[in-house]
């Protein structure tokens, strides 16, 4: 039951087969018993079980408010929630409890969902292994899978086994650990430059990230506002596409989404690919794609290829200019967006009181760590008179024409692009953390980032097992507000691979046992 | 070299004036949230989320703020930006609380307009010059919040409810030269202003605020360094600190000192202006395209998109054609119909309210306006000034100067009389005229007879007048009608009682 699709859960609920409380009680001793892995920051038990039995009321009266009524689903911790903590895993926001909820997060309890929680992030979501929060580093569920065990040779026997665990990527890295180890049926995550699809990809979930545009950013806590968009994290495309209808369209409260009504979709049982035009970009072969990867992804190519699509090599040739690009926009949007964080109306406010220019800086200093200390510091400095030309006027620029470069391929006739989402599979944690956070957005985001640029739809689908026996994504992208294409693609493409479910020991433990003796489980 | 220093003492100093006018445009709501607009309401009782930039909150335009300023610049003959931008601009301070505030900084709504303004020449009414001053620009931007220093308990205590209140900014070009001549063109904006109802613009409730840019320089050479002097909190003072700013400026070049590029505060009750404590030197504001609102676009009846829902766009053509009269136009036409001078149809337009007084009593009486318009602007207006009351507050209503002129006109009482019923009638006592006339006894002597007996008695009483008056000066006469109306309490009418003592004269 647990490691179920959304739709077989909806379905189970729907035909009587499992109650909303007892799905509800399952995801919160499940979350317990796999605290381990650090994926929530708060755990809303409470609400959550009063919003099972409202959902199970409705189902008693025949009344569910759709396919989401009862589904348990966790929000990552940068998104407002009203009553609920929302930290963004920093200082300044720890305590701190919004009054309103997020448009993404109203639209999903409106339609009866389960909010279980909130996940796990990189502090601000400024990172991409879910390693740089105030409240420690999420740990990759597949660490502790059998999949995992069987493969990885610990080094010595005086190495405690413990410390082969590896990162989840992200900085969603949360929401993709909670959606992987089987505590809730979706997850929402952000993706500003990948921190969506890299956790999904490094933790074997479907990971989307919609146009810009498509779904409000009201309630978002921003990192880049002219790039964030909320992310999907789910267990298969279907359940994306599901989550995406009920979330898309035009928000009276965020100006910069679309007009238009978004019609929502269900995806065909048969796709067909065989008209498609499918463009593999030469600069994703970028450098330090392990071959493991690089195979894979000349795998999916050739099956597209089998199954009567053109796959054709294409140029996107600006994109190696991204990430010096993304640097700059990033962190001068960060330090704009971050000017208001002086802990004078929320927040971490210090105790200094010697000036206010005193009591800012230091609670400025208290409340945020290096990371983002270093993203304010260059992005003010990009911004400065003598400055802004060269740099930020540029980087808008380049911006533009690592935009134009995918409107001329999508010109040309290509349909969807085919990319690795990652370098490699996920790395240990000790591994990780030898190079700092700067270093690491740079190698992580290189395959994302340019759909954020370009404001374009792109999802993660998990396609196999490294050899160390821990999962690897492709990435596919698509035109602007085609989601219903590239979802179809996506779905086609999870047919042919049969991406393998995790082999949790916990997990098992639970389907079986935890209900009938009503003892939660203990790991290690 | 004596001869020379001497020259250039002597050479006189061009003062050049610019402004800089914060206007609250007059809306329900603010430009970004939806919460109220109100002056002197509680402390943080008109916060939203987004006012307090809670995280995650976005700005969401004001469509009525965006008409107000497309009006204004159409008012202003401005163009009108069909696309425009919005920007951040970065500074930390208590009652910003974003740390930046929205505004137009690239791209504004309106640009290269202008604004006449007359102004008198040494302060005589009749001899009035008309000038123009170039308006630069007209952005949208947020309003601050307020900080209030409690320095006793050395507290800063933070009031949102100004802060996201739309305002323009209408930025005028240095073509202005004297104090008086800043103050006329900033009158001359704020009566436009009212009349668009685009903002109250009320100086002292802080709805209209002028910063003055001011230099010196000589006849022939670049500007000077200016100042920028700020804290002015009415067009009375406005005039009096750009003229006490460029008599020092003047004064210390004189001196062979020099002018600092600073901000200077006004103080009205030194009448003199201060340098302001600057917020720690040189600021950078760091400004960059504010990415959570797409380019405002505006529509003319041309690129209106058939298939666009009206409320969503704001369509410049509609806006031109509803603009109500512009003060100019509204004086032209004052001075047409009625006949009145131009000068008087200023002074009408100044004083709010009081054109439409005006022809209130205009429509209610058959006194010729060229008459009426002496009683308002001789009883009326002095009244109003000496007792510091607006036309609304005027004790004496349209109606009841109506009512009293119309006497007048009919001869039931002379002017003479006609004063002293409206010194009655300021009394606000809730008296008619006519109530008042009788009880004073004040209506004109009808009876021919009895006013002839009156006469009589003058002559009669009056021998060295008369013999003058028969010896051919026709001056002493106006003694004579004097005296009568001394005798008739000035219950007689002046004609006719010249008449009578003409016609007794002659006898």
């Amino acid at each position: 039951m647990m490691g179920n699709t959304m739709s077989l859960v909806s379905a189970a609920l729907k035909e009587g087969r499992v109650a909303p409380t007892e799905l509800c009680q399952r995801c919160l001793s499940l979350i317990k018993s796999t605290k381990f892995l650090n994926a929530y920051i708060t755990v809303a038990e409470e609400t959550a079980l009063k919003q099972a039995e409202e959902s199970e009321k409705r189902y008693r009266r025949g009344q569910p408010l759709g396919v989401l009524d009862g589904i348990p689903i966790a929000v990552k911790d940068n998104f407002n929630t009203a009553g609920i903590e929302t930290t963004c895993a920093s200082n300044m926001l720890k305590g701190y409890i919004s009054p309103y909820n997020a448009t993404v997060v109203q639209k999903l309890l409106d339609q009866g969902a389960v909010l279980l929680g909130k996940t796990n992030l990189d502090e601000f979501a400024m990172g991409s292994g879910s390693t740089d929060g105030v409240f420690g580093p999420v740990r990759n569920p597949w660490s502790y899978s059998r999949q995992y065990k069987e493969k990885s040779v610990p080094k010595s026997h005086s190495e405690d086994k413990d410390s082969n665990w590896v990162i989840t990527g992200g900085s969603s890295g949360g929401s993709a650990a909670a959606v992987s180890s089987f505590t809730c049926f979706a997850a929402l995550g952000s993706d500003t430059g990948g921190s969506t699809r890299n956790p999904a990809a490094h933790c074997g979930v479907v990971g989307l990230k919609p146009t810009y545009g498509l779904i409000s950013r009201h309630g978002l806590i921003p990192l880049v506002n002219s790039m964030d968009v909320p992310g999907i994290l789910t267990r298969c495309v279907d359940d994306a596409a599901v989550v995406l209808g009920s979330l898309a369209g035009h928000d009276p409260k965020d100006s910069t989404t679309i007009q238009d009504n978004f019609k929502p979709f269900e995806l065909s049982n048969l796709p067909d690919v065989s008209k498609l035009s499918i463009g593999i970009p030469k600069e994703y072969h970028a450098p330090g794609l392990s071959s493991e990867i690089l195979a894979l992804w000349s795998k999916a190519a050739d099956l597209f290829k089998n199954a009567g699509a053109k796959v054709i090599e294409v140029s996107l040739p600006h994109t190696r200019y991204s990430i010096v690009c993304y640097h700059v926009l990033c962190t001068a949007e960060v330090a704009s967006n971050m000017a208001r964080f002086d802990g004078l109306e929320y927040g971490h406010r210090s105790d200094m009181n010697k000036s206010t220019e005193s009591m800012y800086a230091a609670t400025r200093r208290e409340g945020f760590n290096d990371v983002v200390r270093g993203r304010i510091l260059s992005g003010n400095y990009f911004m400065l008179k003598q400055n802004y030309e060269n740099y930020f006027i540029k980087a808008q620029k380049v911006r533009r024409l690592i935009a134009n470069d995918f409107v001329k391929v999508f010109g040309s006739g290509v349909d969807i692009l085919l990319t690795p989402t990652t370098l490699s599979d996920a790395v240990p944690y000790t591994e990780f953390i030898k190079e700092d956070n700067r270093t690491r957005s740079a190698q992580d985001d290189i395959l994302t980032q340019a759909a954020n640029m370009a404001g374009l739809p792109a999802i993660n689908v998990p396609t196999a097992l490294s050899e160390r026996g821990l999962p690897v994504g492709l990435q596919f992208i698509g035109r602007s507000f085609q989601e219903k294409q590239l979802l179809t693609v996506a779905k086609w493409f999870e047919k042919q691979v049969k991406f393998p479910t995790i082999q949790l020991e916990e997990v098992k433990r639970h389907d079986h046992g935890v209900f009938q003796h009503q003892k939660s489980a203990s790991f290690l | 070299m004596l001869k020379y220093s001497a020259i250039e003492i002597l050479a006189p100093w061009v003062p050049v004036v610019g402004l800089e006018i914060h206007a609250q445009i007059s809306s329900n709501s603010k430009l970004f949230s939806g919460s109220q607009v109100q002056f002197a309401a509680p402390p943080n009782s008109l916060v939203s989320f987004f006012d307090a930039s809670l995280p995650g909150t976005l700005p969401v335009l004001n469509r009525r703020c965006v008409e107000a300023a497309v009006m204004t610049g159409l008012a202003l003959n401005c163009s009108i930006n069909k696309k425009s931008l919005f920007d951040r601009k970065h500074y930390f301070y208590a009652d910003l609380p974003a740390g930046y505030q929205i505004t137009q900084q690239r791209v504004p709504i309106a640009v290269n307009g202008s604004l006449s303004y007359s102004l008198c020449i040494d302060n005589k009414m009749s001899q009035m010059v008309t000038k123009t001053v170039r308006i630069k620009q007209i952005q949208l931007e947020q309003d601050s919040g307020k900080s209030l220093h409690d320095d006793t308990r050395s507290q800063t205590l933070v009031d949102l409810n100004r802060a996201g209140v739309g305002l323009m900014e209408v930025v005028m070009e240095p073509d202005m030269c004297c104090g008086e001549e800043a103050a006329a063109a900033v009158r001359e904006l704020q009566l436009i202003l009212q009349t668009l109802g685009s903002s109250q613009a009320v100086m002292s409730e802080g709805q209209l605020r002028v910063d003055a840019n001011v230099s010196v320089h000589h006849p022939g050479e670049p500007y000077g360094v200016r100042t920028e002097v700020k804290n002015i909190n009415s067009i009375r003072f406005l005039a009096k600190a750009v003229d006490y700013e460029i008599q020092r400026q003047i004064k210390e070049l004189e001196s062979g000192r020099t002018i600092l590029n600073e901000t200077r505060a006004f103080d009205s009750k030194l009448g003199c202006t201060v340098p302001m404590r600057d917020k720690e030197g040189k600021q950078d504001y760091r400004f960059m395209p504010e990415p959570n609102l797409p380019p405002l676009i505006l529509y003319d009846a041309k690129s209106l998109p058939a298939n666009m829902n009206h409320q969503q766009v704001v369509n410049i053509d509609w806006i031109h054609e509803r603009l109500p009269d512009l003060p100019s136009v509204k004086r032209a036409k004052l001075v047409e119909r009625y006949g009145i001078l131009p000068e008087h149809s200023f002074t009408l337009l100044n004083e709010d309210g009081l054109s439409e007084f005006f022809e209130d009593v205009i429509k209610q009486t058959q006194m010729k306006p060229k008459k009426v318009i002496g009683w308002i602007l001789k009883d009326l207006l002095s009244y109003l000034k000496k007792h510091s009351l607006t036309v609304k507050e005027s004790p004496v209503s349209s109606f009841l100067l109506a009512d009293l002129l119309n006497r007048l006109e009919e001869k039931e009482i002379s002017s003479t009389a006609a004063k002293q019923v409206f010194a009655e009638l300021w009394k606000g006592e809730g008296k008619t005229p006519l109530e008042i006339v009788k009880e004073k006894k004040l209506q004109l002597i009808q009876d021919q007879k009895d006013l002839e007996q009156i006469c009589q008695t003058v002559i009669d009483g009056q021998e060295n007048e008369v013999m003058a008056i028969k010896a051919g000066n026709r001056k002493v006469l106006n003694k004579l009608i004097g005296l009568v109306q001394r005798e008739t309490q000035g219950r007689s009418n002046p004609v006719l009682v010249k008449q009578l003592l003409e016609k007794k004269l002659s006898e």
